[in-house]
This record gives C-alpha cells, sequence and structure tokens, in this order.
C-alpha cells in the first residue's frame, strides 16, 4: 500500500488525526523550549554533526577499538552481519541458558530485526518492558513511533486494552491507576526472567563501555535483576571517546521530549561477578547505506524522533502509514536503501519544506536526500507513462515556442472547459480545491502589448 | 546615468506567467519605480523545478542551459517565486556539474524580497492599513534563508518583515504555527491529495484566528493553493502576492 492510501486512510478519521497533529506538535513544542534555554545549541548540533561524521569515516577502526576494549571488560562480542544472524545470536545464547522467558527495554534494532516473531517462533515469550511498547506488543502491532511507541492510541483505548489484558476497572482511565496496573504486571515478569535484552544508544569506543537512555528505568530493572544482558546496538551508535558523550546526551533528551536528560542514562562497562554481557554488533545494511554517497549520514542519526515530530506529514498520517520499521522523515530516507520497491512512495511523503533537516540534532540533510532518493527512484522502478510525460515536458521547457503554445492551451483550457469537466472525480486538484481563475492575458502577452517597443 | 542603473532580467515563473499576470506586472514595476534597468527575455521557459521534484532531474540539462542562455548576460536575476529561485541557485551547479556556477548565481539571482533587501537596501515609505497574514513558503524561508525558521536557535531576523518597518498601518497576524507548510509541494498536491488539503486547511484556519485581512507570501504557488482551498470552502480570504502589496504601497 503507498504512503498516500494509507494516509488518506488515516485522515478519515478527522477528530482523531487532529488529536494526533495536536499532540505531537505539543511535543515538538517542548523541545523548542527545552533547546532555547541551551545557549550553545547550534554549535552542539554542529559538533555533534562532526563527531559522527568522523565515526562514519573510520567506522572500522573504531569498531575494532571498541571490540578490544570491551572484550577486555569482560564482554563477549558478537559480529552479525543481518538481522538472521542477530537473531541467531540472540537464540542461542538464550538457549545456553535455557530461558523461556525474555524481558526486553525499548530497541528499534530489534524491530528492524523483527526478533520478536522470530523468538516467538522457537518457543520463547517476549516482553517487551517499556510501557508504550507493552502496549502495542499486546495489540500485536508494531511502534508506530520510536521514542513515543502508542502515541497513535488515546487514554480511552489503553483503559479499554488494560482491562481486557490486566483486568483493570472498566472505564477507568486515570493514567497513575493504569500505570500502576503495567507496573505490578511487569514486576512480575522482571522478578522471573533471567535474561534481559536491551538496546544501545552509545557505544564509546576508547573504553568499551555502552550507554542506554531511558525514561522508565525498564532496562536498569531487567538488567540487574537478571543473569545475563543482551545488548543488541547499530554499528552505527559508536562515538570516539566518553568526553563526546556529553555533547549527544544533551541533544538528544531535549530533542526527544523537551526533557533536559532522559531519566536513566546507564552505563554497562563490564559484567558483574557471575553475570554476563553480550554486546551483538550489527550490520544489517548500515555497510551498505555507508557506501552510498548521497546517503550515508542518514547514519549520524540518533533516533531522538524530532523530525517525526516536528514533519506536518507524519502528524497527518501517522507511523502505521510509512509502513517501515522507522518511519516519518528519516525513516523515508533509511527504508528505500533496505528496500527500494517495497518504500518507493515514501520519499515522495513529503513537500521538501525542510522542517526536518533544521530539527534534527546531529544535522542530518535529510530533505535533501528525500529529493535525492526521487532521482534514484524513477531510475529503478521506472514508469513508462509518468517518465514519457516527464520526457515530453523536457522537450517543451528547452523550446521556447513550444513552451508558449502549451501555456496557452493550459489557460483557454481552464477559462473554456465547463466546471463538470474541470471538478469531475479524475481531476484530483480540483476534488478539494479549486482551479484558479484563468486571466485573458498572459503576462508574456501583456508584457509584448505594454513594453516591448520601449526596448 | 543610464548605464549605472542595474540591469535586472526578469524571470517570471510558468504558473505566474499564465495565471497570476498580475504578479509579474506589480514585479517589474517594483523594479522599474526602483530605477531599474528591467527586462523581460522572452524565450524563457521553465526552471524544470517540477520534473526534478518529481525524480526526474536527468531529463531538466536541457532547460537549465536555456535558463542559463536567457538570464546570464544580466547583472541580477530577479523573480517574484522563492521555490524556483531556490532550484536554480541551489541545484543548477549539481544537475549541471558546474561547481563553478554556484558562485555567480549566489551573486546574481535573488528572490524578489530579497533583492530588495540585500541589493536596493529598500526601506518601505508608505502606508497600508490592514492586517497581513505573512505565510513562510519553505523554500523562500529554509531554503533561501529569508527569515530565521522556528527550529534553529540563531538570533531572530526576517528579511521580508523588515522591508515594511516604516510601513504605517500593516499588521503582522500572530500565528499559532508560524511557519509550517502550507501542504502544495507541486505534485505533492495531487500525490498525496488528502494531506495537502489538511494542511492547507490547518494553514487557513491558523490565519482566520489570527484575524488575518489579507494572506500573503513571497511564492505564488502555495497562495493559489490556500486560496483554491478557501473558494472551495465558499470563504474568501484575500490574497495578494507580496509583490501586489509593496507596488501598492510605493505607487
Ligand atoms: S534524523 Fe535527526 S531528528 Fe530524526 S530521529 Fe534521527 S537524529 Fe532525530
Amino acid at each position: 500500500m503507498s504512503h498516500s492510501i494509507a494516509s488518506t486512510d488515516f485522515l478519515k478519521n478527522e477528530e482523531h488525526a487532529k488529536w494526533h497533529d495536536e499532540t505531537l506538535w505539543m511535543i515538538r513544542e517542548k523541545r523548542d523550549l527545552a533547546s532555547q534555554k541551551v545557549p550553545e545549541w547550534e554549535n552542539l548540533r554542529t559538533l555533534a554533526s562532526s563527531i559522527k561524521e568522523h565515526v562514519l569515516s573510520n567506522l572500522d577502526h573504531l569498531l575494532l577499538e571498541f571490540e578490544a576494549n570491551a572484550t577486555k571488560n569482560g564482554i563477549q562480542v558478537h559480529w552479525a552481519k543481518d538481522a538472521q544472524e542477530h537473531n541467531q545470536f540472540v537464540l542461542d545464547i538464550l538457549k545456553k541458558q535455557s530461558c523461556a522467558q525474555v524481558v526486553k527495554s525499548k530497541s528499534i534494532l530489534t524491530e528492524e530485526c523483527h526478533l520478536n516473531p522470530f523468538l516467538e517462533k522457537n518457543g520463547i515469550e517476549v516482553i517487551d518492558t517499556d510501557l508504550g511498547e507493552r502496549i502495542v506488543q499486546f495489540l500485536h502491532q508494531p511502534p508506530s513511533h520510536i521514542v513515543l511507541p502508542a502515541i497513535h492510541l488515546k487514554k480511552r483505548d489503553i483503559s479499554e486494552l488494560f482491562h481486557q489484558k490486566l483486568q483493570t476497572e472498566k472505564g477507568n482511565e486515570d493514567p497513575y491507576y493504569l500505570t500502576q496496573a503495567a507496573r505490578n504486571h511487569l514486576r512480575e515478569k522482571f522478578l522471573k526472567a533471567k535474561v534481559a535484552i536491551t538496546g544501545v544508544n552509545f557505544g564509546i569506543a576508547e573504553t568499551g563501555e555502552f550507554v542506554v537512555c531511558t525514561n522508565e528505568g525498564n532496562a536498569d530493572m531487567g538488567v540487574h535483576l537478571a543473569d545475563v544482558h543482551i545488548a543488541c546496538m547499530g554499528i552505527e551508535k559508536l562515538i570516539p571517546r566518553r568526553n563526546d558523550l556529553g555533547v549527544f546526551l544533551r541533544l538528544l533528551a531535549r530533542s526527544a521530549t523537551g526533557q533536559a536528560i532522559t531519566n536513566y542514562t546507564s552505563h554497562f562497562r563490564g559484567p558483574e561477578k557471575g553475570k554476563q554481557i553480550h554486546l551483538i554488533l550489527v550490520d544489517n545494511g548500515r555497510t551498505e547505506q555507508l557506501g552510498r554517497e548521497k546517503f550515508r549520514n542518514s547514519l549520524k542519526c540518533i533516533r531522538c524522533g524530532a523530525c517525526m515530530n516536528t514533519c506536518p506529514i507524519y502528524r497527518r498520517s501517522g507511523g502505521f502509514s510509512y509502513q517501515s520499521t522507522v518511519p516519518g522523515p528519516i525513516g523515508s530516507i533509511l527504508s528505500p536503501g533496505l528496500d527500494l520497491k517495497k518504500y518507493s512512495s515514501l520519499p515522495f511523503a513529503s513537500t521538501l519544506c525542510g522542517s526536518c533537516t533544521d530539527v534534527c540534532p546531529v544535522k542530518i540533510n535529510i530533505h535533501e536526500q528525500l529529493y535525492e532518493w526521487r532521482q534514484e527512484i524513477t531510475k529503478a522502478n521506472p514508469n513508462y507513462a509518468e517518465s514519457l510525460s516527464m520526457k515530453l515536458a523536457s522537450g517543451i521547457f528547452k523550446s521556447p515556442l513550444a513552451y508558449r503554445i502549451s501555456g496557452f492551451l493550459m489557460r483557454k483550457l481552464i477559462i473554456n472547459l465547463p466546471d463538470s469537466l474541470l471538478y469531475n472525480p479524475w481531476n484530483v486538484w480540483g476534488k478539494g480545491r479549486k482551479l484558479p481563475k484563468a486571466p485573458q492575458e498572459s503576462f508574456r502577452n501583456w508584457y509584448l502589448n505594454h513594453r516591448k517597443d520601449e526596448q | 546615468m543610464a548605464q549605472t542603473k542595474p540591469h535586472v532580467g526578469l524571470f517570471i515563473p510558468c504558473y505566474v506567467d499564465q495565471f497570476y499576470p498580475q504578479v509579474g506586472k506589480a514585479t517589474l514595476e517594483i523594479l522599474e519605480k526602483l530605477n531599474c534597468n528591467v527586462s523581460y527575455p522572452l524565450n524563457q521557459t521553465c526552471c524544470g523545478q517540477p520534473l526534478a521534484n518529481s525524480g526526474y532531474e536527468r531529463d531538466t540539462k536541457d532547460a537549465c542551459q536555456h535558463f542559463l542562455s536567457s538570464f546570464l548576460q544580466f547583472d541580477f536575476i530577479v523573480s517574484p517565486s522563492g521555490s524556483c529561485v531556490h532550484h536554480v541557485k541551489e541545484r543548477y551547479p549539481k544537475i549541471l556539474h558546474d561547481p563553478e556556477l554556484q558562485s555567480l548565481l549566489d551573486s546574481k539571482i535573488f528572490e524578489l524580497t530579497e533583492f530588495l533587501h540585500d541589493i536596493l537596501s529598500l526601506e518601505i515609505q508608505g502606508t497600508f492599513s490592514h492586517k497581513v497574514g505573512y505565510h513562510a513558503s519553505c523554500h523562500a524561508l529554509r531554503g533561501l534563508g529569508l527569515s530565521k525558521s522556528s527550529e534553529v536557535n540563531t538570533a531572530p531576523f526576517d528579511k521580508v518583515k523588515s522591508l515594511f518597518e516604516k510601513v504605517e498601518g500593516l499588521e503582522w497576524s500572530q500565528l499559532q504555527r508560524s511557519d509550517e507548510c502550507c501542504g502544495f509541494g507541486g505534485t505533492f498536491s495531487v500525490k498525496e491529495e488528502a494531506i495537502s488539503l489538511s494542511m492547507g486547511k490547518d494553514r487557513l484556519t491558523d490565519h482566520h484566528e489570527a484575524g488575518t485581512e489579507i494572506l500573503t507570501a513571497t511564492d505564488m504557488s502555495c497562495l493559489m493553493h490556500l486560496q483554491a482551498i478557501e473558494d472551495k470552502n465558499q470563504s474568501s480570504l484575500p490574497v495578494m502576492h507580496l509583490a501586489e502589496i509593496i507596488n501598492q504601497i510605493i505607487s
């Protein structure tokens, strides 16, 4: 399904669409306020972008440095070239621990690898412990936003869901009450889990440690209660030194939710005595993206979600309309690299307004990459009718005479055609809009009559 | 004396030529009133943006060459469209694989209000007693950098509004969302019709609530889209391109 069909559907429920737009806009406004309190904000963005530039240019030996230091700290490092290998590593570790139930805190990478269905197929129950993620998991839905996985749902939906799943009181929509119910439910799972899975926000090459940022403390709870911690990390999540971390932490939470810092910023350096930490370094198309000159800096992304909150199209179409793990503007430049055909409508789901580029804390030129993907898509998936009309147009634009004739015809057509033809259902522009009132005379004609002799 | 007047080539985008000749006239008249020597090259065509944004940039090389051969001889190229100027300025050097073209275009091609501000250092004198709603067109705002976008935390500036600082009676509408896109986006307006309409309606509501009496912008394309929605819904927020407002004040 193309993005436009899915978004048309989303907009049918006007009240919900308006609420969705306004809720995300509110988060964008919180981000504005928080970022304005940091006088050096723009310098931080530039710095973060350059640090990531350095990482992307030196990824090979930084990764080896990271591996060596992590290993020295007692972390077991695994290299996964794709989703399949990643999933298999996780399964093997779980099997070794004879573990049938695993708790997992938020990780977009494991969504990208479709880890949950894979583990479930192999008889392992996965419990997402982030509140939003648990909610969408109950509904068998993917997250609709990378920071706010259940943002498409309203309080009343969650109340109803918890009534069914957790036997809460019917109709009780009190957020505190509902959260408590979820806490009690999850606590039981935490206590039983022998293995905990987390994502990774930053890996530090210099020290071999990694950092996980959460608001609910669920990553820590899971990891500290379990004997084995599996951390899944995309290879681009690296930063060179611990000193660089402050730059990113200051940008991340402010960009994501308008908080100064996430409630929990946990550093993992090595396993406690008798416990294990496994770190899986995942490529899954990243090296390929790194090799695409025009698109490589999409790998600078720190997954703050700000480009989604600011995007007027994301706000009015919801995360599911993108049908890719990472939705919104950043998803629209990452996903075509994974499957050009499947995601071919995404780069066109944009007016190229550039708000995403201006909001991005690591200064990814998102809207320019959307434009560049359009060029790639028309080359790879030729649409003959469209490409013929474009060839015709390009012929017209280089010939002044042909150009004048076509412009003249268009204007006359609009003057003379009856409304029934102009506003028929096949005319997409005219369904919700009037056509411009065509003047009798073009500017060029007027100029010829009034100014030409003076030259 | 006549030789010292800047020689300006007037670039009138295709849709302005055919549907909004009054905007072309106003642009021409402003530049003439401000003592420019203005020529309208009769063989000009489209800058190629609609094709390029649709993913067919590679088919526009001839259009780019044609544009440059029609316009490069002037001291300046001025147009009442931020979007088309942005396309020529930001994309031509890349499309034509000619990086040296960049500095030439940077010093030559300007959106109208940018030209009035940067090159002519104009301070408009006069009266315009209306509450004006300024729609910041994205390509003029973020593309050409005519003002600070709401996302960026640098010192505020606004080249367009600063032109009007001395104008009496003019009040700007205070919008809830100062620079959200109107949803036109060229072929986006038909490819993603539902979102395009929804975005346009939201912009109009913001202007109605802010008490806008006249809606204006650097770009007629945004105004065409907004006016079209307004007309279909049988409300009638008057729309004037910035060129028409400026031309009226300085007449
Ligand atoms: S692209 Fe930029 S704004 Fe979007 S999620 Fe990544 S870091 Fe955040």
